[in-house]
């Protein structure tokens, strides 16, 4: 942090609008239908002003606050994926012809967006969408172009856990970065783009104190997460334990309804559905976000490869921790914590994985 | 959106065989000539069929490399196939392909090839086996062992026919039913009983196995125990395959994309994650 600068609360408005007339699509968190979420936002007055949010296994519980800053809570309820990897996502269209049929590609045309107050566990979920979907079209129609201003977190939640993944609680990767203190932000320029976007502000430098101030808080928020992952690539570790009779455990409390899958930032499975008129004239091909707990994901004309809840849940976990690494180079977890929130059974993917790995390496 | 690839290229069929009951095979050609010049595969590579208004689903390619057209033999199980089984020659479809790792065509040449395969299991080694006789001095001996539960399974009876008095083939066909139908000439029993008796140069040998998961993991476990390598046996595997593209995720089977890093996997790398239930 060698060069901040400070904007204070009353000045968001003119980063927004700053961003805006960029021609930028402002996303940020909004409190809505009773969680905080990315949404389309204008102006400051949006932002969840003096809110906090309390997540733990299967439970999440917005509390007013003390305090009223913008960014008092950990990780909004859904991540940045539906904004680049869209739940639903229209791929060709189709019509018959007199002598055959004609497809029409179905791509995204949409302004750019910029995300506000991205976390770190987004950004880098994000980052791990990148690389799954480097040279897929319509992910990278909605994606070249984003603007990432990040919130370096200060309060996370009792579902967290990020430091342990090595995602966060500070974001590595950004445009602008910010952290929140009692009555602005200190702000970090982090590309060309984002100091071009700055200037016409012209923000007065952070005092030594507001930066130590915002340091002090972002490794207080690292300090405070309880929950962790095992270290490291874990993918030869998960595969030595396919047979543990915990995945038999957690599948008598799981009930395979895959909100983990679609509440995870990085899970990219999706399936693929035609849809025709009634007429047979024409057809949509689209594809939908999926899960590997569902009926379908594992289902061959002839037979089903994972008929069991337990090898499901089995399949999602060491696919995310393990076999990601080998597909991916990295882990499929950011450690945002948003599995154990979401299900609806609370289960905890740190307390069941540290069971699986347990004290002994498996099958010795 | 790239045509063949994320886009489904228009394709006709050129001709329609029906091989059994239930299984059939379209003779394919794209519709655009320039698309159609282009196009390449390797044996044992796969296609994305599309038929507007239903689907698309994963079908090898059984072509003569040489033909120019693009043939797929079809048994009817899912809505697009059997929805596939009901078009006549001169209807359109869609393709995408090829996709996927084929068989490794320059590792058998100098080599004994072993093909083992069952049921429709053969449609992905027909052009591997076309890959041969085109150039049929490249590789040593080809044995080609295909088995079919009941006699009327047998598909592609043509190009069998053709093969089994072919000189430089040695085709053999078993049937496992004990009461096969009065005109089956050839042997009695699981395709893996043929392997018994089967000539056998371990170092030689490089072994192509398709079919059922059980039967190949079992073909392969008589060629390790006869001394052949796990690298050298090569094995094309079936899993839920949507995007052909590494991205729908429903094809993994490990760490692998079974549509990317396969469909065909050596023995080596892929036997520890076979006959495990739900991996």
């Amino acid at each position: 942090m060698t060069h901040a600068l400070f904007l204070p609360h009353a000045r968001l408005d003119d980063l927004i609008r700053q961003v805006q007339s960029a021609g930028y699509r402002v996303i940020g968190p909004k409190l809505e239908a009773g969680v905080i979420h990315y949404a389309e936002l204008n102006v400051a007055a949006e932002l969840p002003w003096g809110w906090q949010a309390e997540q733990t296994p299967g439970r999440y519980r917005l509390h007013r606050s003390q305090q009223t800053l913008a960014f008092a809570w950990a990780a909004p309820a859904q991540g940045l994926k539906p904004w680049f990897f869209a739940p639903v996502e229209p791929l060709w269209r189709l019509r018959r012809t007199p002598d055959g049929f004609g497809l029409e590609p179905c791509l995204p045309d949409a302004k750019p967006i910029a995300v506000l107050g991205a976390r770190a566990c987004d950004l880098a979920a994000v980052a791990r969408q990148d690389r799954i979907l480097e040279h897929d079209p319509h992910y990278q129609a909605r994606r070249q172009d984003a603007l990432f201003i990040a919130l370096h977190c200060t309060h996370p939640a009792a579902s967290c856990f990020c430091t342990s993944a090595g995602t966060g609680p500070r974001a590595s990767r950004f445009d602008l970065g910010l952290t929140e203190l009692d009555t602005g932000f200190v702000l970090e320029v982090g590309s060309p783009r984002g100091g071009k976007l700055i200037e016409p502000l012209a923000l007065a430098g952070a005092t030594a104190d507001q930066i130590q101030a915002a340091q002090t808080a972002v490794a207080a928020a690292a300090a405070q997460q309880t929950r962790r992952l095992p270290a490291g690539d874990l993918a030869g570790r998960l595969a030595a334990c396919i047979d543990h009779p915990r995945w038999d455990a957690v599948a008598q409390r799981c009930l395979a309804c895959g909100n983990c899958t679609q509440a995870c930032p990085t899970c990219f499975c999706h399936a693929r559905r035609e849809t025709a008129s009634a007429d047979g004239q024409s057809a949509e091909h689209s594809r939908h976000w999926d899960s590997c707990f569902g009926e379908l994901h594992g289902h061959l004309a002839g037979f089903q490869v994972r008929p069991q809840t337990a090898q499901r849940y089995r399949q999602w976990l060491t696919h995310k921790l393990g076999n990601w690494w080998a597909q991916f180079g990295a882990s499929g977890c950011v450690g945002c914590g948003r599995c154990l929130t979401w299900c609806p059974a609370g289960i905890d993917l740190t307390e069941e994985v540290a069971a699986v790995l347990g004290e002994a390496p498996c099958g010795r | 959106m790239r045509p063949l690839i994320e886009l489904p290229a228009p394709a006709r069929i050129v001709e329609r065989l029906q091989e059994t009951e239930t299984i059939f095979t379209l003779r394919l050609k794209l519709e655009d000539a320039a698309l159609a010049a282009h196009y390449r595969f390797a044996p044992g590579q796969f296609n994305m069929l599309y038929l507007p208004g239903v689907g698309e689903a994963p079908i090898s390619i059984a072509a003569d490399p040489r033909a120019g057209l693009i043939d797929h033999t079809i048994r009817m199980v899912g809505s697009v196939t059997r929805a596939l089984a009901q078009l006549p020659a001169g209807a359109v479809i869609g393709l995408r392909g090829p996709f996927g790792r084929g068989w490794p065509m320059p590792a058998a040449e100098g080599r004994d090839l072993i093909i083992i395969t069952g049921g429709l299991g053969c449609a992905p080694s027909v052009s591997a086996v076309h890959a041969v006789l085109a150039q049929r001095a490249r590789y040593g001996r080809v044995v080609l062992l295909e088995g079919v539960r009941h006699c009327r399974d047998l598909a592609l009876k043509s190009r069998f026919a053709e093969w089994l008095d072919h000189p430089d083939l040695d085709v053999q066909l078993a049937v496992c039913e004990t009461n096969p139908c009065a005109d089956w000439p050839w042997h009695t029993g699981n395709v893996l009983t043929l392997m018994d008796a089967m000539e056998l140069k371990p170092e030689r040998s490089l072994a192509f196995l398709c079919g059922p998961e059980g039967m190949m993991q079992a073909a392969a476990e008589k060629l390790v125990q006869r001394g052949v390598q796990a690298g050298d046996i090569y094995l094309s595997l079936e899993r839920n395959m949507q995007c052909a593209l590494g991205l729908c995720g429903h094809c993994q089977l490990g760490p692998h994309f079974v549509c990317r890093a396969g469909p065909v996997f050596d023995y080596a790398t892929i036997g520890p994650l076979l006959g495990k239930r739900g991996v």
